[in-house]
């Protein structure tokens, strides 16, 4: 119906950020703050000097790794909201491994993070199993997959990995993604090398996708389920393979706050929302792998910078309602598209 | 302690957990029946909470001043109030995903975070911090005069809160409108199958904002309801998953609405045990983290195994075009 070139395809995300950025504007106006001081203090806020900088990578490294894993399910045609539960069993093995063994660094890190890995892909091979085996609807499952990851890393927390403390040991040394050269460099920041793994993870999820059969077959499973079926595809298992590898992604998503932001976990009374907002950014991010780190970029400096706009007055809580504007602005891409189809037409 | 005692322990409190579950569910049985995914619930709740809230604190002070009676309106004119601007509140849903064709999901995503958002800012902006101060007229439980003197059932049905009571008849309510008229004919052939409703002359568009909006109504009073029973404030953490819940319930209760209102009562039914577990005999040796995984596991376990494969409305999540096959 209307043109579905590249260019739109860029040129939605991009006008959806503008017009969230404008309408926050418009708030601050209505409230009688000055929005262009408002988004300066947001700007220095995430950029302003090397400590908030680095703090603001530090955001974005595990809003990249869920954000693939909500992507990465989607290309599938699958609904993870379980990435939030999912972080969760990561961010704990990644810990236990991290405390309980003594290893040599170069095997004891990449253990760390495989093992948070596989902690996510098996909780995110729950919601996959029982979609494929007996169409249960994901979503519900991974929502309730989500309240019992919450209660049980609480409980091990307490019961097993503590003697009834609130909080874990620290992670040894040799399992620790912390770095005192990139923390110095940033002003004694908590930057991590978290923010490598991001990168190649989303480099390979883009591999998976893009450049290999299976990832093929994932995707076309994504686009239409029976035509797949009927080309010889096993529909079933490709469904719970991208469960697993989303999880997977979540899983290491836990594993950067465990081994780098914060190098232990304590018990959560609620969500930390990297999983949640991980939905937004994999939305903005078009579901694509280069899509999401800059998706993920975006929304961890307007989560960052707004700790710093009370500084002008203006409550933090804005942020949150430009994101959600954004992503209603993604959604509602059909009437960007009608629009930009309108004045290409009255162009001509 | 006997079964009785156990009962008259748990039940009261499963009913009492379950009510804006019910409320809400039953949002969606509207919503989804006339083929909106509504994923935002959780965000209409939230609405809902935030305006029971703030309605609540600024009336209850003049509303005291004007006697007894009045003072006890309070809590229900707030719900009043949550009820309506959480349904208009949903028309951005409804525009979002009927009129411009948004992903339905996406669309409801968007919901959550942005209630949250706007909530959370107003609080800030009129109070100047993250939370409410508590409420000085919430719902308060009433042992209704008569039939709490019955032995046995009395205590363990009827003392509780009025809103319970009503959300249960609502189920029922609900269930003759989609069932019995010829609105809820309509509401749930749009549903269905869109393009024969259309052809019948029945208007998509309008009846998938009037799905739409009811649950945001619906939703709004469940949120209102909750704040004013549970919390009693409103903080970022007032609404924590209550609207998923619901959403949850009416899957599991196969977008029926008495089906929803049964998985409802389930949900705060295991709800009650998780808190009550430690006092009952059976229970109290059982850790804790069993007690309050096991609505969740249950559910799982339940959709996986007794009810199989849910039927969702047919024509669910996807916008109608017309002319299009």
């Amino acid at each position: 119906m209307f043109s579905n070139n590249r260019l739109t395809n860029i040129l939605i995300p991009v006008i959806s950020v503008v017009l969230g950025l404008l309408s926050g504007a418009i708030i601050m106006l209505i409230f009688g703050y000055n929005p262009i001081s408002g988004y300066a203090a947001l700007w220095n806020g995430a950029f302003g000097d090397a400590y908030f900088f680095g703090e603001t990578i530090v955001k974005v490294t595990p809003y990249i790794l869920s954000g693939l894993a909500v992507a990465f399910a989607f290309r599938t045609g699958l609904f993870n909201i379980g990435v939030e539960g999912q972080v969760f069993v990561g961010w704990l093995a990644a810990v236990w491994v991290g405390t309980a063994m003594d290893l040599p660094m170069v095997i004891h890190l990449p253990l760390a993070i495989l093992v948070a890995a596989l902690a996510g892909g098996a909780w995110g091979f729950v919601p996959g199993f029982l979609k494929a085996r007996f169409g249960v609807h994901e979503v519900i499952v991974s929502i309730m997959m989500n309240y019992v990851a919450l209660y049980t890393c609480n409980a091990l927390i307490r019961s097993v990995l503590t003697d009834n403390d609130d909080k874990t040991e620290y992670v040894n040394d040799s399992a620790s993604l912390a770095s005192t050269w990139l923390s110095d460099l940033t002003g004694f920041s908590r930057l991590h090398f978290g923010f490598i793994i991001a990168i190649i993870g989303a480099i390979i999820m883009w591999f998976i996708l893009e450049k290999t059969v299976k990832g093929y077959e994932l995707r076309a499973v994504g686009y239409n389920p029976h035509a797949s079926k009927y080309a010889g595809m096993n529909v079933n298992r490709n469904i719970i393979l991208s469960f697993i590898i989303s999880g997977g992604f979540a899983g290491v998503a836990g594993a950067m706050e465990g081994l780098g932001t914060f190098q232990y976990m304590s018990v959560n009374n609620a969500f930390t929302n990297i999983g949640f907002d991980g939905i937004a950014v994999a939305l903005l991010g078009g579901n694509a792998a280069l899509g999401t780190v800059l998706a993920a970029f975006l929304f961890g400096t307007l989560k960052v910078g707004a700790l710093n706009m009370s500084s002008s007055g203006v409550p933090q809580e804005l942020v949150d309602i430009v994101v959600a504007l954004i992503i209603l602005f993604v959604a509602s891409g059909y009437i960007i598209r009608w629009a930009l189809s309108r004045f290409k037409k009255e162009e001509k | 302690m006997g079964i009785i005692d156990v009962l008259i322990l748990i039940v009261p409190s499963a009913i009492f957990f379950a009510a804006p579950l019910i409320f809400t569910a039953l949002g969606g049985v509207f919503s989804e029946r006339s083929g909106v995914v509504n994923i935002g619930l959780e965000g209409l709740m939230v609405m809902g909470a935030f305006v029971g809230v703030v309605v609540n604190l600024t009336i209850s002070a003049p509303l005291n001043e004007m006697g007894d009676f009045w003072a006890s309106l309070t809590p229900w004119i707030s719900t009043l109030v949550a009820m309506i601007v959480a349904a208009i509140f949903s028309v951005i849903h409804a525009i979002a995903s009927v009129t411009f064709r948004a992903d339905q999901v996406v669309s409801g995503v968007a919901i959550n975070f942005l209630a949250l958002g706007i909530g959370l800012f107003l609080i800030e902006e009129w109070y100047g911090k993250g939370q409410t101060d508590m409420v000085n007229q919430p719902f308060y439980s009433v042992q209704i005069p008569g039939l709490y003197d019955i032995p046995v059932i009395g205590p363990m049905f009827f003392d509780g809160y009025i809103t319970s009571y009503i959300a249960i008849l609502l189920a029922f309510v609900v269930w003759y409108v989609i069932y019995k008229t010829p609105f809820g004919l309509r509401l749930r052939s749009v549903g269905e199958h869109p393009m024969a409703a259309d052809t019948n002359g029945i208007n998509v568009s309008k009846m998938r904002y009037t799905g739409v909006i009811l649950s945001g109504a619906f939703a709004g009073i469940g949120g209102s309801v909750f704040a004013l029973t549970f919390t009693q404030n409103f903080s970022h953490a007032t609404i924590a998953g209550q609207g998923f819940m619901a959403l949850a319930a009416m899957i599991f209760g196969k977008w029926h609405p008495l089906g929803a209102m049964g998985a409802a009562l389930f949900f705060g039914f295991a709800q009650s045990l998780s808190l009550t577990g430690s006092s009952i005999p059976l229970l109290q040796d059982i850790p804790s983290v069993f007690l309050m995984i096991a609505p969740y596991v249950l559910t799982i376990l339940a959709l996986a195994g007794f009810i199989g494969r849910a039927e969702a409305p047919k024509a669910i999540g996807t916008p109608y075009i017309k002319g299009s096959r």
